[in-house]
C-alpha cells in the first residue's frame, strides 16, 4: 500500500523541478546579477584602489585608512547618537498610542491608524522640502515662531552644529509611527484574553496588567522592532543628505551618508566598499547582541 | 477589553478616561500631520521670493500660481512625472508576477535545492544596501552601459527578496490538499498557479502591488545616481534639482513637493486597506 501511494506521488509531482525552476528563474537571475554578484565584488573592490582603466589591489590600505579615518570614527559616533536619540522614543511613542487606541471603537482604531500612517506616504524628498521652511532660521520660521512663545531665543536649526543634529531627530520624531503603532496592536490583539480575566480574579490593576502581562507579552513585537529599527536607523543618510549634507562641520554626517560622500562626490569606490563591509560587520554584531542579550526568554 | 478596567458600570469614568484618550490621540496626530498639511496650504501661495513671506500656518489666498511656476521651471517637468509612472508601473508588475511566482514555487513545491536557495535569498535582507550600491552603479554604469535609461531604473528592482518572502508566508497558508486534488486530476503547476494560487493570493497580490508602487515612486537615489539627463529623471529627482535651483522660492518649492506626494496620497486613500494590512502581513507572520 504505502509503495502504492509513494509511486503515485512521484508520479503525480514528475515534472515539479521543472515548473519550479521556471518559477524561480528570473528571481534567482535578478538576485544573481543585482544582489549576489554586487556582494562579491563589494569584497574584491575593497581590497583595490579603483580606477577606471583597471583597478590595482592595494591589500588592506582601504581598511587601514578607514580605522584611522577621524571621520570614519566621528560618522559613527553621530550614528551612533542618532539612533540612542530616534530608536527608543520611536518605540515607547508607538507602544503608549497601541495602548491607547485599544479601548477605541473599530473605526476610530483604523482612522488613526491611518493618520498615523500617512506621512510614510509622502516622499523622502517631499517632506525634506517642507521641513526645510519649518526650520528657517529667520524669525519667521515656523519653529522659531513656536519657540519664542516659550521665550526661547531664534535658532539656527540647521545651519549651527549645536542644534543640527537635534533638527534631524526632533524630524525623525514627527515622522510616520504607523508601521510599529500597527504592528503594536496586531500583537496586542494576540495576548489571550484569559491572562486578563486572571488578572481581574486577583485585582490587578491597570498598571499591574501592564507590567505583569502586555509587556513579557510584547516582548518578541518590541525586540522585533527594536532590531530592524537600528539596522535601518544605522544605514539612514536620505535626510542628514537632503537637510544638511552632512554639515554643518560635519556635525550630521552619519555612515550611510559618508559612504555615499566617498564613493560619488570623490569616487573612492574602494574606500567606500571597504567602509560599507565595515558598517555591515558593525550592524551585524549589533543585531546579534540584541537577540543575545534581550531575546534570552524569547521564543520564535 | 480585558486590559482595561471596565469600571462596572460606572459611564461618567469611562468617558471620560476615553476622553482624555483622544486628546492625547489628537495631539499626536496634529503634530504628525503638521508637515503635510503646512505642505499642502503653502503650496496655493504667490511664487515671490521667500523674503516678502511670512509664514503662516492658516491658510490665505489660494493660487495655483506656484503650480504654474514648478511646471514652467522645466520643459520637463511633466516628463518626471510620466517617468515615475512608467518605472513604477514596470517595477510594480514585474515584482508582483515573478514574486508570486516565486512564493508559489518556494512554499509549496519540493524541488532539489529549496531550502538552500531560500536561505540564500534570506540572506540577502540582512545586507545593508551601502554595501551594494557601489558594485551596483559600476555594474550599471561602467559595465551594462545603460545610465540614463529605463533599463537602469527598472531591472535592480525587478523583483525584491521582500516581496518573495512576503508572497511566501503568505501562500503557506494555503492548503495542501486542494492542491494535490488537482495534481491527482491532472493539473500541470502552471495551470495549479493561474486557476488555484492566485485567486486564492489576491490580498498579498495587492499588497505587494502597492507597496513596490509607492517605494518605487518614492524612491530618490538610484535614479539621482544613474539619470544624467534632465529628460530621464523621476519626479523625486527632479523636485530635488528644483530645489536647489530655487532655493529662496517658498511657494513653489511646495508646490513640487505636493506634485510628487499627492498621487501617493490618493493611492493611499483609496486602497487604505491593503497599505494596513500589508504592514502585518511581513512582520507579524514572519
Amino acid at each position: 500500500m504505502a509503495r502504492t501511494a509513494s509511486n503515485t506521488r512521484n508520479r503525480l509531482n514528475r515534472g515539479d523541478n521543472a515548473w519550479a525552476y521556471a518559477f524561480i528563474a528570473v528571481a534567482l537571475c535578478g538576485y544573481a546579477l543585482f544582489t549576489a554578484y554586487p556582494v562579491i565584488n563589494a569584497f574584491i573592490i575593497s581590497f583595490q584602489e579603483y580606477k577606471p582603466l583597471g583597478s590595482t589591489f592595494n591589500g588592506l590600505d582601504n581598511y587601514a585608512d578607514t580605522f584611522k579615518s577621524e571621520l570614519f570614527g566621528k560618522a559613527i559616533w553621530n550614528t551612533v547618537v542618532y539612533t540612542l536619540l530616534t530608536v527608543p522614543v520611536a518605540l515607547i511613542l508607538s507602544f503608549a498610542v497601541a495602548i491607547m487606541i485599544m479601548p477605541l471603537k473599530k473605526w476610530a482604531q483604523t482612522t488613526f491608524k491611518a493618520i498615523y500612517y500617512l506621512p510614510a506616504v509622502a516622499s523622502g524628498v517631499a517632506l525634506s522640502v517642507v521641513w526645510l521652511w519649518i526650520f528657517d532660521p529667520l524669525q519667521g520660521g515656523i519653529l522659531n515662531q513656536l519657540i519664542s512663545v516659550f521665550g526661547i531665543e531664534n535658532q539656527n536649526w540647521l545651519g549651527s552644529s549645536k542644534t543640527s543634529m537635534f533638527s534631524l531627530v526632533f524630524m525623525s520624531w514627527l515622522s510616520s509611527h504607523g508601521t510599529s503603532i500597527i504592528i503594536y496592536v496586531a500583537a496586542l490583539l494576540g495576548i489571550d484574553e484569559s491572562y486578563y480575566e486572571a488578572a481581574d480574579i486577583d485585582g490587578a490593576s491597570f498598571w499591574q496588567k501592564m507590567w505583569h502581562i502586555v509587556i513579557p507579552c510584547l516582548k518578541p513585537t518590541t525586540l522585533f522592532l527594536l532590531v530592524t529599527g537600528v539596522i535601518g536607523s544605522f544605514q539612514v543618510f536620505q535626510n542628514a543628505y537632503l537637510m544638511t549634507g552632512g554639515g554643518p562641520d560635519h556635525s550630521t554626517t552619519m555612515v550611510g551618508l559618508l559612504i555615499f560622500d566617498t564613493a560619488f562626490k570623490y569616487f573612492e569606490f574602494g574606500a567606500a566598499a571597504a567602509q560599507s563591509l565595515v558598517l555591515a560587520l558593525i550592524i551585524g554584531i549589533i543585531a546579534f547582541i540584541q537577540f543575545k542579550f534581550l531575546g534570552k526568554d524569547v521564543e520564535y | 477589553m480585558g486590559l482595561f478596567n471596565k469600571h462596572l458600570g460606572n459611564r461618567g469614568l469611562r468617558y471620560t478616561r476615553n476622553a482624555i484618550i483622544v486628546v492625547f490621540l489628537l495631539l499626536f496626530a496634529l503634530a504628525t500631520l503638521f508637515p503635510i498639511y503646512f505642505m499642502i496650504m503653502s503650496s496655493f501661495g504667490d511664487p515671490i521670493e521667500a523674503g516678502a513671506v511670512s509664514y503662516s500656518i492658516w491658510p490665505g489666498k489660494i493660487s495655483l500660481e506656484s503650480y504654474k511656476f514648478f511646471f514652467e521651471f522645466s520643459e520637463y517637468s511633466y516628463r518626471w512625472l510620466w517617468n515615475s509612472l512608467v518605472v513604477a508601473s514596470v517595477v510594480m508588475v514585474s515584482n508582483v508576477v515573478f514574486a508570486t511566482m516565486a512564493g508559489y514555487a518556494f512554499s509549496k513545491i519540493r524541488f532539489k535545492g529549496r531550502g538552500i536557495l531560500f536561505a540564500v535569498l534570506l540572506a540577502a535582507m540582512m545586507i545593508p544596501y551601502q554595501v551594494t550600491q557601489v558594485p551596483l552603479y559600476i555594474l550599471i554604469v561602467n559595465i551594462f552601459e545603460i545610465q540614463n535609461t529605463y533599463s537602469a531604473l527598472i531591472l535592480p528592482s525587478i523583483v525584491t527578496v521582500y516581496n518573495i518572502f512576503l508572497a511566501k508566508q503568505f501562500m503557506s497558508s494555503i492548503p495542501n490538499e486542494i492542491l494535490e486534488s488537482a495534481k491527482v486530476e491532472g493539473a500541470s503547476q502552471g495551470k495549479i498557479l493561474f486557476t488555484i494560487i492566485m485567486p486564492l493570493s489576491k490580498t498579498v497580490m495587492a499588497v505587494m502591488a502597492i507597496l513596490t508602487f509607492m517605494d518605487t515612486w518614492n524612491t530618490f537615489f538610484w535614479p539621482f545616481l544613474v539619470t544624467n539627463t534632465m529628460d530621464m529623471q523621476t519626479i523625486q529627482v527632479g523636485l530635488k534639482n528644483f530645489r536647489f535651483a530655487n532655493t529662496t522660492y517658498f511657494a513653489p518649492m511646495m508646490a513640487g513637493a505636493t506634485i510628487s506626494a499627492v498621487p501617493m496620497f490618493i493611492l493611499f486613500f483609496s486602497l487604505q486597506r491593503y497599505f494596513l494590512e500589508g504592514v502585518t502581513v511581513g512582520a507579524v507572520k514572519g
